[in-house]
């Protein structure tokens, strides 16, 4: 038994699942399943659909060259079977595993970085020029440059007290 | 026999010709019109067949080709030598070599443009693929054109050669040249053989035939061969040697007596010594020719003295075979036809006696072995005497049988432990570990999505140590970069952040009172006013008209403006409704406030409160208006259409008019509307 990879969308296919295709020239595909054998079948090809590995790994947006792939490696030869090296063996993977997926992690964190420097410098130009929105331009020169003062909330009253009308004659 | 007729070789086309002939053919039986409306697959089926049809006539020509040339090593060693002589083996094979190479290319391109034919999308592509093949093909064949022509020329040489039976009775003529041969050959058989004075006049070998007791006989005249050593000889002198070599023949040695040939008798004789290897095992008969000339008496001693050593050759070649001495020795005159009915009989008679002798021989061994018997002894006695065999063999054989029986078979496991549903095999049973515990050991296959036997490594710690190694460098870079990472954004601080947020709420609001300012279709009435254009109805003129009537006309203009929309400063007036508590009682009432109201002067605006109704709006309560100011926010955002059929789209919007669809036509056919 052998986990394969769907030939569409990369996806590791378990026993008992999707499809094998084998055309005349005796290439195999293996789908996981129908939306592939389907998209297949319309002859789209996967490394300009979205949501496959294929795309992902093409256009930047996955990790694709790391030395953990080098650990699994496809081997036609057999080894002589020994306790111990299965033992490690399996030990290893579960760590080979866990630092490829920080591995992989870092990697879209490190994507997604430059957008906040970008943000950030783009609040700031929105707050240099808008700001004559919220606060009229004496109110700002008087101040110190750095600091801008909050919002003051002023309520407009309801009424206006005929008092007050008198008052501010 | 099939092997000697080389007149049935197909003709090998020019390699031009051979290209305009498979491609006329291909466009004349194949269908030639195609439009681009046709369905894709009948579009590709139409090319591929071109493509198809074109190899399968390159290869059905080529493979014609190379049949019908002869293989040499398939027929008689005579004729395989006689062309290796004339057109070189190595040549000949390379150039058929070159046919089949040119035919199995072929079959390759046709196979790889149908391949992608059966992908092409278009006419033009498929048609370009097809012009491709069919270049390709054409290519191939130019490339081979001088293989082509070789083996034309070839066919047409080989076409007129002498149409010689190997097996047959066979008389060879050899000698130097302009000794006789070609007359002779015309006294003794039909054929008309040049004869000339000069020598090489015959360059190839020619056949004749003839009869001698009702058997027919080949006679094959030979280009003259001079006394030279084996590499000096040109391609006229190995054909007759080739025919020395091959054919079990008769063989007439001819000597000119006169020496009016040219060459003298020594050099004949040095001629014979030298090829008299090739007689050995036929019938040889030494002719001495143009008697007329120069009779062999007259000979001078020397001379005389070398013919005899040749008749003593000739006669010990063949054994103790003939009779008398005349057998090997003749002469005679070709001019005068003295003698040449002797010889030929002479020569007749020894070939078939040398035949007859060959069958028999054969024959007699059939014969032989019909004849023998085996005889078996009468027992003397009834004593038993059986085989003996040494007793270490018997233990051998014993103790091999007790092993065969002994050895327990996987098959009889399984019998044991329940048959073949019940009872599986270890398979493992046999193999060799590092430790016997490990053979029942339960492998796993899948860990975490992984096959565990994409990992299995036997340093695989040595390398997991690396890579934490690797890993824990990375983090350290990792947090230092991030550190510093975190010094050089300026964040925004929580008053600024407040700020932004009031500048974006700010911005909404402006472009909401926009949208729903702004005059578009949607809130620009329909019917433009066109009521009142030239203003006449203006509140003055009611006053006018009104007291005209007699009416004062005050409150009426008052209430007038107090009711008009576009009068700027509108009066606010207070809702009665509203705690009077504001009130220092103002003696007049409302009026009086108004009046006061009108003359002060503000210092401060005070905007309307939201929501408040005024009169003239139309609304019914402030909730009313609230709900009209919602639903006008409301309206005022865009709408997201999906790409929807909009306006401009197109519509039709009936289907089936009748004035199409209903009556006679003048001039034309209802069958389809």
């Amino acid at each position: 038994m052998r986990l394969e990879f769907c030939w569409f969308c990369s996806s590791k296919i378990y026993p008992g699942h999707g499809i094998q295709f084998v055309r005349n020239d005796a290439k195999i595909f293996r789908f996981c399943r129908s939306k592939c054998h389907k998209n297949f079948k319309m002859k789209r090809n996967p490394r300009k659909v979205k949501w496959t590995k294929a795309y992902r790994r093409l256009h930047g947006k996955d990790m694709t060259k790391d030395s953990t792939f080098e650990l699994e490696r496809k081997r036609n030869r057999p080894e002589r079977y020994d306790r111990n090296v299965m033992e490690n063996t399996l030990k290893a993977i579960k760590k080979i595993d866990k630092i490829r997926h920080d591995r992989a992690a870092d990697h879209i964190a490190q994507r997604w970085k430059p957008k906040a420097a970008k943000e950030r410098r783009e609040a700031r130009k929105e707050l240099e020029q808008s700001i004559s929105l919220i606060k009229a331009p004496l109110a700002i020169q008087s101040q110190e440059p750095a600091i801008t003062v909050p919002k003051i909330k002023v309520k407009a009253p309801k009424q206006q007290t005929v008092e007050d009308q008198l008052m501010e004659e | 026999m099939v092997e000697y007729n080389f007149k049935k070789i197909t003709v090998v086309p020019n390699g031009k010709a051979f290209i305009d002939i498979i491609l006329s053919r291909t466009q004349r039986t194949t269908p030639t019109v195609v439009h681009k409306g046709y369905a894709i697959s009948r579009l590709r089926q139409f090319y591929m067949r071109k493509v198809k049809y074109t190899q399968s006539n390159f290869h059905d020509k080529l493979q014609k080709i190379i049949d019908d040339f002869p293989r040499l090593g398939d027929i008689h060693p005579f004729y395989g030598d006689l062309l290796h002589v004339l057109y070189n083996k190595d040549h000949y094979k390379l150039a058929l070599g070159q046919v089949n190479t040119a035919k199995n290319l072929i079959s390759k391109i046709s196979q790889d443009y149908v391949k992608l034919l059966k992908y092409g999308d278009s006419l033009y592509r498929c048609k370009s693929l097809k012009v491709a093949a069919l270049g390709r093909m054409c290519t191939v064949i130019k490339r081979i054109g001088p293989s082509l022509a070789y083996l034309e020329q070839v066919r047409q040489h080989m076409a007129r050669l002498p149409s010689i039976d190997p097996n047959n009775r066979t008389i060879l003529i050899c000698g130097y040249p302009n000794v006789g041969k070609s007359s002779f050959m015309n006294k003794i058989t039909r054929a008309d053989v040049d004869v000339q004075s000069y020598a090489f006049t015959t360059k190839s070998l020619f056949v004749g035939h003839t009869d001698y007791k009702y058997l027919r006989y080949q006679v094959i005249d030979t280009p003259g061969i001079l006394d030279r050593p084996f590499e000096d000889r040109n391609i006229i002198e190995m054909c007759s040697i080739t025919a020395l070599a091959h054919l079990r023949a008769a063989i007439l040695f001819f000597l000119d007596l006169s020496g009016s040939c040219g060459y003298s008798i020594v050099q004949q004789a040095a001629l014979f010594h030298s090829i008299k290897e090739l007689f050995s095992n036929k019938p040889l008969i030494i002719v001495c020719n143009k008697t007329d000339l120069q009779p062999l008496e007259g000979l001078n001693e020397g001379d005389k003295k070398l013919v005899m050593e040749m008749k003593s050759e000739a006669s010990k070649s063949q054994g103790g075979e003939a009779a008398s001495a005349d057998d090997f020795l003749l002469t005679m005159s070709t001019l005068t036809e003295e003698g040449v009915m002797a010889v030929k009989n002479a020569a007749c008679e020894r070939l078939l006696d040398q035949r007859v002798e060959k069958k028999m021989k054969s024959k007699k061994m059939n014969d032989c072995l019909n004849r023998f018997h085996v005889a078996m002894p009468k027992p003397r006695d009834q004593k038993e005497r059986p085989a003996c065999i040494p007793q270490a063999v018997l233990e051998a054989k014993a103790l091999e049988a007790a092993q065969k029986e002994g050895r327990k078979t996987e098959k009889d496991i399984e019998n044991e432990n329940g048959g073949a549903g019940v009872y599986s095999a270890s398979l493992r049973k046999h193999h060799i570990l590092a430790n016997e515990e490990w053979k029942e050991d339960i492998l796993p296959e899948f860990l975490d999505g992984h096959n565990v036997y994409d990992f299995v490594d036997p340093d695989i710690l040595l390398r997991l140590e690396e890579l934490e190694r690797e890993e824990g460098v990375r983090q350290a870079e990792a947090e230092d970069g991030d550190e510093d990472f975190e010094m050089d954004g300026e964040d925004l601080t929580p008053e600024e952040r407040e700020a932004l947020q009031a500048i974006k709420k700010k911005k909404i609001l402006l472009i909401q009172e926009h949208r729903i300012k702004k005059s578009t279709a949607e809130s620009r009435p329909t019917v433009p006013r066109k009521f009142d254009k030239e203003r006449k109805f203006t509140s003055e003129r009611m006053g006018r008209q009104l007291s005209s009537l007699g009416i004062d006309p005050s409150r009426a203009i008052e209430r007038a403006r107090s009711r008009s929309v576009s009068r700027k400063g509108r009066k606010r007036e207070r809702s009665v409704d509203r705690d009077g508590e504001d009130g220092m009682e103002i003696d007049g009432g409302s009026s009086n406030k108004k009046l006061r109201l009108r003359s002060m002067s503000r210092s401060r605006s005070v905007s309307r409160p939201f929501g408040e109704v005024v009169p003239g709006e139309g609304f019914r309560d402030s909730a009313q208006k609230m709900k009209a100011i919602t639903m006008a926010r409301n309206a005022s955002k865009k709408r997201n259409k999906d790409a929807r059929r909009g306006e401009a789209d197109r519509v039709i919007p009936t289907l089936r008019p009748k004035h199409l669809f209903s009556g006679k036509r003048s001039i034309g056919k209802t069958d389809r509307r």
